[in-house]
């Protein structure tokens, strides 16, 4: 039983391909050999038994050739109108996506799935056309010829000779989930060639002759049988590991091929997905970054051996080393890799003793017990860019020669005025300095240069200063081996020296990245908000890659906002808002120097976490041209970086909003619970009294009328305290409080306060005190005399009656004081900050309010740049202490002239 | 049959208008009311009341507005209903000519008082030589001010304060009106000339300057003068 239990890792891969497989929308192809065998034809009659029995099927794309019985079958089924596009003065036709994602039929027809768009379409293929659609839920019929799978291209081109430029990854293959090979015996094909079935007529003969040779046709007609056999298989392993059927399970291997900036690294590519295919094993293409500078044609050669690779669903790994053995070695190591896959050298012999050795047999060397694959190819024709790409100007190295000569030429003509100058100077002096500039150009300029200035300075010294003189002869056995010497140590020195300045480049290089890394994940990291965490983070992508950038972020309704952020340094126009919000709905690349909308004006990439797409950040060179591999791979790291900072924005944003929604929950509970109460008590003595009143015996009763009037009375004032408490908090809470400063007495505010509270002070022995000169402070009157209010207020309420109440405002350094003290309980110390807490209230106190008053009080005396604060005095008694700014004096006073 | 003054009351809750005709006419007023502000210019023109109480917030034209527009033809004294937070509408409606505001909810006392003082200053009468207020007493023909008959110094700009006030005993005076009565149109933003010189008074006329009796502060809104009646 053990035996037979799949690996968990794999089963889980196998039910989550089958799991995508199904919820994604069905993907049927209708598979040939090559063109003419009846693909389209048998779609075609596929979608109209479909349509009969009920299916929504609209035709996307359907390329019929001209075939009448073809073109019979496209009777009676819905056509969505293919787009048109303009592209250097002519109208080409491509098939209408939008139309058809607004239409949202089951089902739709599109046929030749390798081909390419014209420019201005979304994307550069119609196979990603095909993977929009079956995202969007629309299941795809669609064709495609043999020799059109990236893996099988060149073999059809070794068999054809005929170079193949429209292809789909093989990955399409996988997704599909029913494959339909039409199959036509060579003979049959040629016999409906002939017929003119397949071609128009005028291209019958050219075709026979050419692609339609029988034994083309029976190559790729195996090529085509094996295929759809390998997928069977395929398929059929999955389903064995899902349902835990015992089989051939995977080998265990795992395949990693090194590539350059080759064309050859082409094949490499396909060869190695091609075996990792049929072994099942996994593969990654691994590329070793040198220090040596690529050229532009370089780059773009290099990004497309990397687009085929991906598109191949391969792992990409970079790595950097001037040692490529070592660092394929390493990696392999890392990755557990089984066999390694290079490419047969083409260098020279020569250039490989110079080098210590072919790659190949370095690895060879170094592998222990990886497999080292080495494969061979001839040089393709080189595959042209799809458009025209910008082109960086290289500067030529024929200068830095000219430079070296130019050194040498000059150390050997001062070399040659203090030779004939100086008599004590020896030949052996002049070779030293020579070595001297050999050394220097090794350092500044470079490994070739530095050889070249080598040679040409061991003959001039031979030619010029080794006796006999003006002669390439060396008379003395001494000087043959001085000069020999020379030679050697010249070009050893150069070579290391350069080798040791390239690895130091390297290493700063490396060293620059890093910092750059470090320096916007410890920005980011430490910057406060959103606008922070954007600031920084575009402001180091500008700097590192000199470049414009624009972020647009997820907004709260989930959707990408409409404008590009504030911080955005690169102007963001209706068009690429719409590759902005292409971009954000699939989380992959778009624009410029990508496969889908390659024709905007920058580059978009979604700022992706673990989760979600947070935004989108646009981005563009001021040269406007290709990132190199490794800066594309740095910026992923580091819209990574920043799409990271920017959820956890979002996050504390969102914890905050929870946080504040919680809090003003609890509130507006405690308000309903301590309102409901407030308000109830005082309308129930209000209707209770009246309805006595209203009672003629009760009211008969001139002494109970008086009671329940002021009964009545005191509810009104209590319920109006209330109304007014509830207002003055609502204002607070809504940061609506504006307050009308004037200079004001403060004892003409108390003065005020008390009034208002006479009813109840009046008997109480009330003691106000006034330092004497207090100056006019600025308050707002109202405000501050509703402060004192509240605090007495508090005080009828809450301490005995008659007891004494002592209000003193003095001056303390720049602050007025105003000090009021009750002879109550005083507050329970651990009381002391929470009685300023909204609706609390001290265990045990008497009812009759809501525990707004000195909330409010805090509030507007703080909103006065004072403070409010409660003591406890020695004998029993609280003191509240407002405290306000005194620091401005009020403006001279004038007399009136009257 | 001696009718009392007619008051015309505008306001457009028909509860308040029940309870102040109820305590208006038991204090011997005549009363018509009204709910609207169109209604309340018609009225008065067609009644000619003694007095009107004036909502500031109307349903169809503003309070303040009603106001302006009676001002424009009558000097029937107004006193204006406003809420607690309308310190603004309060001082608008003052300057604009209203005779006296009351802040809801106020007390039938109050109510009267105001309006006793509202018809006093309609009635054309002649100026009382002297002013008593406790034991402070203002005899305006010999600029004498004397407190428990003791005479209190008073410099020219007291003087002039406790004057206007005088003249408008009982009444409030907002900010504006006094500083532009004694110091001019130009002053009438410093309000702190008014803290100053009050307090002053206050010192020389208050028993508790502290507790003041006789000169009232209206926060947010200016003085007022209260005096033997």
């Amino acid at each position: 039983m053990e035996d037979y239990r799949p690996d968990p890792d794999e089963l889980l891969a196998a039910i989550q391909k089958d799991e995508a497989r199904q919820q994604r929308a069905k993907l049927k192809i209708f598979f040939g050999m090559v063109a003419g065998v009846g693909k389209t034809y048998t779609m075609l009659n596929a979608a109209r038994q479909l349509q009969s029995e009920g299916v929504d099927v609209v035709v996307g794309y359907v390329e019929t050739h001209k075939r009448a019985e073809t073109e019979a079958l496209l009777d009676g089924l819905e056509i969505i109108p293919r787009q048109k596009l303009e592209y250097r003065g002519t109208i080409l036709e491509e098939m209408d996506i939008d139309a058809i994602l607004a239409r949202q039929p089951k089902l739709v027809l599109v046929d030749e799935l390798a081909h390419t768009n014209a420019p201005g379409a979304r994307h550069i293929k119609r196979y990603q056309d095909v993977i929009e659609l079956l995202e969007a839920g629309i299941d795809v019929y669609t064709t495609v010829n043999v020799q059109h799978f990236e893996s099988r291209a060149d073999a059809v081109s070794q068999i054809t000779g005929i170079t193949i430029h429209e292809t789909v990854p093989d990955s399409v293959l996988d997704m599909a989930n029913e494959i339909e090979l039409i199959d036509l015996s060579p003979d049959d094909l040629r016999k409906r060639l002939a017929e003119g079935k397949v071609y128009v007529p005028d291209r019958i003969e050219t075709a026979a002759n050419n692609f339609f040779r029988t034994g083309n046709l029976t190559a790729l007609r195996e090529m085509a049988l094996r295929l759809t056999a390998e997928h069977v298989d395929h398929k059929l392993q999955d389903y064995m590991q899902v349902k835990r059927i015992a089989g051939p399970w995977k080998s265990g291997e795992r395949l990693m091929v090194a590539i350059g900036v080759s064309p050859f690294s082409e094949k490499l590519i396909r060869w190695t997905r091609r075996v990792a295919y049929n072994l099942e094993a996994p593969w990654l293409v691994a590329y070793i970054e040198t220090s040596r500078t690529l050229s532009a044609e370089d780059k773009e050669r290099l990004a497309q051996n990397l687009a085929l690779a991906r598109n191949l669903g391969s792992e990409i790994v970079i790595s950097a080393g001037d040692d490529i053995d070592e660092a394929l070695i390493r990696l392999a190591r890392q990755r557990n890799v089984t066999q390694i896959v290079v490419g047969k050298p083409q260098s020279s012999r020569w250039q490989r003793f110079l080098r210590g050795g072919s790659l190949v047999d370095k690895l060879i060397h170094a592998s222990g017990n990886i497999d080292i694959y080495v494969v061979t190819g001839d040089e393709p024709e080189q595959t042209k860019p799809r458009l025209p790409l910008p082109r960086t100007v290289q500067h030529s190295s024929w200068r830095q020669y000219l430079w070296a000569i130019i050194i040498v030429a000059i150390i050997t003509a001062i070399d040659l005025l203090a030779f004939n100058y100086f008599e004590f100077l020896e030949y052996e002096v002049v070779g030293l300095t020579e070595l001297f500039a050999v050394l220097l150009i090794a350092i500044y300029i470079g490994r070739g240069p530095a050889l070249l200035a080598a040679a040409v300075s061991a003959i001039s010294w031979n030619f010029l200063f080794i006796t006999p003189r003006f002669t390439f002869e060396i008379s003395r056995l001494q000087d043959l081996i001085l000069f020999g010497l020379y030679f050697v140590i010249a070009i050893f020195t150069g070579n290391l020296t350069a080798r040791v300045r390239t690895q130091e480049r390297q290493a700063r290089y490396n060293a620059d990245r890093t910092m750059a890394l470090y320096t916007l994940a410890h920005e980011t990291a430490t910057a406060v908000n959103m606008e922070d965490v954007l600031g920084t983070g575009v402001a180091q992508i500008e700097h590192v890659f000199d470049a414009q950038v624009a972020i647009i972020l997820l907004q709260s309704d989930g959707r990408l906002g409409r404008e590009a952020h504030n911080c955005s340094t690169l102007q963001v126009d209706e068009k690429d808002f719409s590759v902005a919000t292409w971009v954000f709905e699939h989380g992959k690349p778009a624009g410029r120097f990508t496969d889908t909308l390659p024709l905007a004006t920058a580059q978009f990439l979604p700022l992706l976490t673990p989760n979600r797409t947070v935004g989108v950040m646009a981005i563009r060179t001021r040269q406007n041209e290709r990132l190199s591999f490794d800066q594309e791979a740095m910026l992923e790291t580091f819209t990574y970086q920043i799409a990271l900072v920017i959820e956890r924005e979002m996050l504390d944003e969102a914890a905050e909003q929870s946080a504040m929604l919680r809090e003003s929950e609890r509130l507006y509970t405690t308000l309903l619970n301590s309102i409901s109460h407030e308000l109830r008590t005082p309308i129930a003595t209000i209707a209770g009294a009246a309805s006595s009143l209203a009672n003629p015996q009760t009211s008969a009763n001139g002494e109970v009328r008086a009671e329940l009037t002021r009964d009545i009375q005191d509810a009104a004032d209590r319920l109006n305290r209330l109304v007014e408490n509830l207002l003055d908090m609502s204002r607070l809470d809504a940061g609506r409080l504006k307050l009308k400063l004037d200079w004001c007495n403060v004892g003409e505010v108390i003065g005020v306060a008390v009034k208002r509270l006479e009813k109840c002070l009046s008997k109480r022995p009330l003691s106000i005190q006034y330092a004497p000169n207090l100056p006019l402070v600025q308050m707002d009157f109202v405000l501050m005399e509703q402060v004192i209010v509240n605090l007495l207020d508090n005080i009828c309420n809450y301490t005995p009656p008659a007891s004494p109440v002592e209000i003193r405002a003095d001056m303390d350094e720049k602050s007025l004081v105003i000090a009021i003290t009750d002879a109550g309980k005083g507050i329970p110390p651990e009381e002391m900050e929470r009685i300023f807490e909204k609706f609390y209230r001290v265990p045990g106190t008497a009812t009759g309010g809501t525990g707004l008053g000195l909330s409010i009080c805090r509030g507007l005396v703080e909103a006065h740049g004072g403070s409010l604060t409660v003591e406890n005095v020695p004998n029993g008694g609280a003191r509240f202490m407002i405290r306000l700014p005194a620091n401005a004096t009020a403006p001279p006073v004038k007399e009136a002239s009257l | 049959m001696s009718e009392g003054p007619l008051v015309l009351i505008v306001d457009d809750e028909l509860q308040i208008r029940r309870f102040l005709r109820i305590s208006l006419e038991a204090n011997g007023y005549q009363v018509h009311e009204t709910n609207s502000g169109q209604d309340a210019i018609v009225k008065t023109a067609q009644l000619r009341p003694d007095l009107i109480i004036l909502d500031i917030g109307l349903p169809d034209i503003d309070g303040l507005e009603v106001l302006k527009r009676l001002r424009e033809w009558t000097k029937t004294p107004v006193i204006m209903l406003s809420v607690r937070d309308s310190d603004r509408d309060k001082v608008a409606a003052l300057d604009a000519g209203a005779d006296d505001y009351l802040t809801k909810p106020f007390s039938v006392e109050e109510l009267m008082a105001r309006l006793r003082v509202a018809q006093r200053h309609n009635q054309p009468q002649i100026e009382e030589a002297v002013f008593t207020a406790g034991d402070v007493q203002v005899d305006m023909a010999r600029r004498l001010v004397t407190k428990k008959d003791v005479p209190v110094k008073l410099t020219p700009t007291e003087y002039g304060l406790l004057r206007l006030l005088i003249q408008h005993a009982g009444k409030v005076l907002t900010h504006h009106q006094i500083l532009k009565e004694v110091w001019g149109p130009e002053y009438v933003n410093e309000t702190h000339y008014l803290r100053v010189y009050f307090a002053q008074l206050r010192q020389k006329l208050e028993d508790d300057p502290t507790l003041p009796k006789i000169i009232l502060t209206e926060p947010g809104v200016g003085y007022r003068l209260i005096g033997d009646e």
